[in-house]
C-alpha cells in the first residue's frame, strides 16, 4: 500500500513537472507589442499549464485504466461491484469548484488590469449627457482621458477595407500609423456589416458594429509593422480584409502625419 | 378526443409494410424510426464531410484558388448546417433516443408514435432542400449564425431557403422533445422508478427540456430575421434603426443550449456503453444524475460568452464568464466518474471502449480549452480564430460523433443481430483518432497567431500547418472507408450475434436481436439495477 502511495505520488509529481516545464518553455503566442499582451500572455501560461496538468492526468488515467484493466482471455466473471463513493464525488466536486472560481477570479484581475472594467458609470454618463450611446470594448477609459489623449483616430469599416481618419490632422489613411508608448483611442464604427478589429500582436479584437459605435483602447510597446484583421465573416473578400498597423518612434510618426496632414478648410 | 396510447392501436401490425420497405415508409414503429433517422443523418454527415473536405482542399494554400470566394462562404456555411441539424442533433436524439428509450422505460413504443414519424419525415425534405438552394441562386453564406446584417445583404433566395430549411428542422427538434419528456415521464412501466432509468434516460429528459425552452426561441428569432429580409422590416437592420447585437443574443440563446443538445445524449450513451465492456457498476449514479441537470440548467445562462468581442457591457462578460467556466464542474465529475466505472474493470479492448475512451481524452481537451474560452480576457485574442474552430471541433467531432460511431458498434448487433468485424472496426478507430487529431489539433495554434476562422485565403506564414490539417482531415475522411465496409459486409454476413452478445443488463438486450415489433414477446420486464455488473445475486424479476 505504501508502495502503491509513493508511485502515485511520483505519477503526479511528474505530470506536475512536465506541465510547469511545457508551460514556460513552450511558446505558442506571437510577439508582444502592447501593454495588453504580457499581461494576456501571464493568464495564458498559467491556464495552459492547469489545462496541461489535467490533460496529461486523465490520459494518463484513462490508458493505464485501459492496460491494467483489460480482460485476459482466461478471465471470466465481471469487475468488482462498485457502485461509487461519496467521499471521492465531494473530493472531485470541491477541489474543480475552486479551481474554476480561482481561474475566474484571476482572470478577473487580468481583465481589469486590461481596463475592461473601468467605463461602467462612465457609458450611464455618456448615455445621459449625450443622445448618442457609445459602447466601450476592452481598454476604455473615461472622458478626461480622451479628452488629454492627443491621439483620437476614427476607424471606418466597410466591405473590405478599414480607414483610418485623423481628425487632427484632416486626412484619411488606409494604414494605421500610431506612435509608440503611447495611449490610442480609437472610434470605430461599421457602414455596412459586422466587421471586427483584431491586431494578434496586441491580443486586442473588438467587433466594429454598425450603428454601434465603439471605444477601442490601446498602447502599443514594441516598434513594427502588424496586421490588422478583420474576423467576423463580412462577405466573399473577408479573408482579405486586412491592414496594417505601423507602430513608430515618436519623431518619424510626427513626420508622417505632417506629410499628410491637410491644412483646415475654412468656410 | 382522447390520444390513445395503447401500443396495440396505434402499431397496427398488418398496416405496416415489411421488409427494407418500412424504412421508405410512414412507420410508427419507434425502431424502424430510429434507423430512419441514423441513416438519413449519416447520409448528410457524408454530404457534410464533403464539404469540409473541400474546405480543407481551399486551404492547403494561402490562396483563394480551389473555389470562388462567395461560393466558399456558401460551403462553410452548409457544412456547419447540415452537420448540426441534419447529422448530430438527429442522430444522438432521434436515432438513438427513438430506437432506445421506448426500452429503458419498459414501453412498447414511444407516447406519440404519429408525432414521432411526422418528427423524421420533416427532415430528409427540408435537409435535400437545403442542399439544393446551391442550386438556385446560391445557397446561404452569412455562416450558419446567419448574422445581420450580412444575412440581410447577401442573395435573398439561399438565405430564406435556409432559415425556412432550419424552421422545419427545429420543429422536428421540438416535436422529438416533446415525445421524449412524455415517454419518460408517463410510459414508464409500472414499478420502475426514475432512479432506476439508464443514464441516457436521464440524458435525454435534460437534453428535451433544453430543446422545448430554447429552440423556439431560434424559430422566433429566424422569423423576425426572415421578415428583415422579405419585408425590409428593421428588426436586425441598422439602417431602418434595428439592433444587430439583439439578434446575436436570441441566436446564442438557442444555439449555446444546442451544444448541450448534442453532447449530454453522447454524455448518457457513454454512460450505456462503458459500464458494459468494463463489466462494473456506473460509478456515481446519482451524482451523474445531478450533473446532467445542472449542466441544463447552467447551459441556459452562458450563451453571451459567444459575443465577448460584441458590444456587451463589462458585468455581463463577468456573468458569462463565471456561468460558463462553472459548466467545468459538473461536467468534470461526469468524466471523474467515467474513468472510475473503467478503474478495476475486466474491459474488453474493442472498438465501442475505444470509441469512447477517445472520446473522453478528445472531449476532456476540448473541455479545457472551453474553461480558457469563457475568461473574457482570455477570449478576447482568440474569439473568431481558428482557436474556436479547433475547440468545438473537439467537442462536437471528438466528443458527439466518437460517441456516435461507439455506440453503432456497441447496438449494431441488437439491431441486425450480426456482429460487425472487430478488426475493420479497430482500423477505423485509429485512422479516425490520429486523423481528428492531426487535423484539429494543430489548429489551435494558428487561431492564437492570427489566422481567423471562414476565410478562403490567409498569410502565407501559415500554409505549412494548415496542409497537416489537410492531412489529418484527409485522413478522417479514409476512415469513413472501412467502416462503410464493414457495416455493408457485417449486415449481410457478419458473425451471428445472439441476443445478447455483450451479457449487458440494460433491458433492451433482454430481447430478441432484432427485436420484434412490439419489443417483447410477452412482458416488459423489470430492470432495477441496470448497472449491476459483478453483483452476484440475480438483479432481474
Amino acid at each position: 500500500m505504501l508502495n502503491k502511495n509513493i508511485y502515485l505520488i511520483l505519477i503526479i509529481s511528474l505530470v506536475f513537472a512536465i506541465s510547469f516545464w511545457i508551460g514556460f518553455n513552450v511558446n505558442l503566442l506571437p510577439a508582444e507589442a502592447s501593454i495588453n499582451a504580457p499581461i494576456y500572455d501571464e493568464l495564458f501560461k498559467i491556464l495552459f499549464i492547469i489545462g496541461l496538468i489535467i490533460f496529461i492526468g486523465m490520459t494518463i488515467a484513462v490508458i493505464y485504466s485501459l492496460f491494467k484493466f483489460r480482460k485476459r482471455n482466461d478471465q471470466i466473471g465481471d469487475g468488482i461491484a462498485l457502485e461509487g463513493n461519496l467521499s471521492l464525488e465531494i473530493v472531485w466536486t470541491i477541489i474543480p469548484s475552486i479551481i474554476v472560481l480561482l481561474i475566474g477570479l484571476y482572470s478577473y484581475n487580468i481583465y481589469d488590469r486590461m481596463g475592461g472594467m473601468k467605463e461602467l458609470n462612465h457609458n450611464h454618463e455618456m448615455m445621459s449627457s449625450n443622445t448618442e450611446k457609445i459602447w466601450a470594448g476592452i481598454s476604455q477609459t473615461s472622458d478626461n482621458e480622451i479628452a488629454i489623449n492627443n491621439l483620437s483616430i476614427e476607424v471606418s469599416a466597410m466591405q473590405f477595407a478599414f480607414l483610418f481618419n485623423y481628425p487632427k490632422g484632416n486626412f484619411i489613411s488606409g494604414e494605421l500609423h500610431v506612435p509608440v508608448d503611447q495611449k490610442v483611442s480609437m472610434k470605430m464604427e461599421s457602414k455596412d456589416v459586422i466587421h471586427a478589429f483584431w491586431v494578434p500582436e496586441f491580443r486586442i479584437k473588438q467587433d466594429i458594429i454598425p450603428g454601434q459605435p465603439t471605444i477601442l483602447n490601446f498602447t502599443p510597446t514594441k516598434v513594427g509593422k502588424y496586421p490588422i484583421i478583420c474576423a467576423e465573416l463580412c462577405g466573399p473578400y473577408h479573408g482579405g480584409m486586412r491592414a496594417s498597423i505601423i507602430v513608430e518612434e515618436e519623431s518619424d510618426y510626427n513626420e508622417w502625419f505632417n506629410k499628410n496632414k491637410k491644412p483646415e478648410v475654412n468656410l | 378526443m382522447t390520444i390513445s396510447i395503447d401500443p396495440q392501436k396505434t402499431n397496427n401490425e398488418s398496416l405496416q409494410p415489411k421488409g427494407w420497405l418500412r424504412y421508405f415508409s410512414f412507420s410508427l414503429d419507434h425502431k424502424v424510426i430510429g434507423i430512419q433517422y441514423l441513416v438519413c443523418g449519416f447520409l448528410f454527415y457524408l454530404i457534410g464531410g464533403t464539404l469540409a473536405s473541400a474546405i480543407r482542399i481551399e486551404l492547403a494554400s494561402p490562396m483563394s484558388d480551389f473555389m470562388p470566394r462567395d461560393v466558399y462562404n456558401q460551403v462553410l456555411t452548409l457544412h456547419g448546417t447540415i452537420m448540426i441539424f441534419l447529422w448530430i442533433v438527429p442522430v444522438v436524439n432521434g436515432a438513438f433516443g427513438n430506437y432506445l428509450i421506448p426500452f429503458y422505460v419498459g414501453a412498447r413504443d414511444m407516447a406519440f408514435p404519429r408525432l414521432n414519424a411526422v418528427a423524421f419525415w420533416l427532415i430528409p425534405p427540408s435537409g435535400l432542400m437545403l442542399v439544393a438552394s446551391y442550386f438556385v441562386e446560391g445557397a446561404a453564406q452569412a455562416g450558419w449564425t446567419a448574422y445581420p446584417p450580412l444575412s440581410i445583404t447577401t442573395p435573398q433566395s439561399g438565405q430564406i431557403i435556409w432559415i425556412l430549411s432550419v424552421l422545419l428542422l427545429g420543429g422536428s427538434s421540438i416535436f422529438g422533445g416533446i415525445n421524449f419528456i412524455a415517454t419518460i415521464i408517463k410510459l414508464r412501466r409500472p414499478g420502475l422508478k426514475l432512479m432506476q432509468l439508464p443514464m441516457y434516460c436521464w440524458a435525454m429528459l435534460g437534453t428535451s427540456i433544453l430543446v422545448v425552452l430554447s429552440t423556439p426561441v431560434l424559430a422566433g428569432t429566424l422569423i423576425l430575421l426572415s421578415f428583415d429580409i422579405i419585408a425590409n422590416t428593421g428588426f436586425f437592420n441598422p439602417v431602418l434603426g434595428g439592433n444587430v447585437v439583439v439578434y446575436q443574443h436570441l441566436f446564442w440563446f438557442y444555439s449555446h443550449p444546442a451544444v448541450y443538445i448534442m453532447v449530454l445524449p453522447a454524455f448518457g450513451l457513454v454512460s450505456e456503453i462503458l459500464p458494459v465492456h468494463a463489466r462494473k457498476p456506473l460509478f456515481g449514479y446519482t451524482t451523474m444524475v445531478f450533473s446532467i441537470m445542472g449542466i441544463v440548467v447552467l447551459g441556459l445562462v452562458v450563451w453571451a460568452h459567444h459575443m465577448f468581442t460584441s458590444g456587451t457591457p463589462p458585468w455581463m462578460r463577468l456573468f458569462f464568464t463565471i456561468a460558463t467556466a462553472f459548466i467545468a464542474v459538473p461536467t468534470g465529475i461526469k468524466f471523474f466518474n467515467w474513468v472510475a466505472t473503467l478503474w478495476g474493470g475486466k474491459i474488453s479492448i474493442n472498438s465501442a471502449m475505444l470509441f469512447s475512451c477517445g472520446f473522453i481524452i478528445n472531449f476532456v481537451f476540448g473541455g479545457i480549452t472551453g474553461v480558457a474560452l469563457a475568461q473574457v480576457p482570455f477570449d478576447i485574442h482568440v474569439h473568431d480564430t481558428y482557436f474556436v474552430v479547433a475547440h468545438f471541433h473537439y467537442i462536437v467531432y471528438g466528443g458527439t460523433v466518437f460517441i456516435i460511431f461507439s455506440s453503432i458498434y456497441h447496438w449494431f448487433p441488437k439491431v441486425t443481430g450480426k456482429m460487425l468485424n472487430e478488426k475493420l472496426g479497430i482500423l477505423h478507430f485509429i485512422i479516425t483518432f490520429i486523423g481528428f487529431n492531426l487535423c484539429f489539433a494543430p489548429q489551435h495554434w494558428l487561431g492564437l497567431n492570427g489566422m481567423p476562422r471562414r476565410v478562403a485565403e490567409y498569410d502565407p506564414q501559415f500554409q505549412f500547418v494548415n496542409q497537416i490539417s489537410s492531412l489529418g482531415a484527409l485522413l478522417m475522411a479514409i476512415s469513413t472507408i472501412p467502416f462503410l465496409i464493414n457495416v455493408f459486409i457485417s449486415v449481410r454476413n457478419g458473425k451471428d450475434a445472439g441476443d445478447n452478445p455483450w451479457n449487458a443488463l440494460t433491458p433492451e438486450w433482454l430481447t430478441s436481436s432484432p427485436p420484434p415489433v412490439e419489443n417483447w414477446e410477452g412482458e416488459a420486464p423489470l430492470v432495477e439495477e441496470p448497472y449491476g455488473y459483478g453483483l452476484e445475486i440475480s438483479e432481474q424479476t
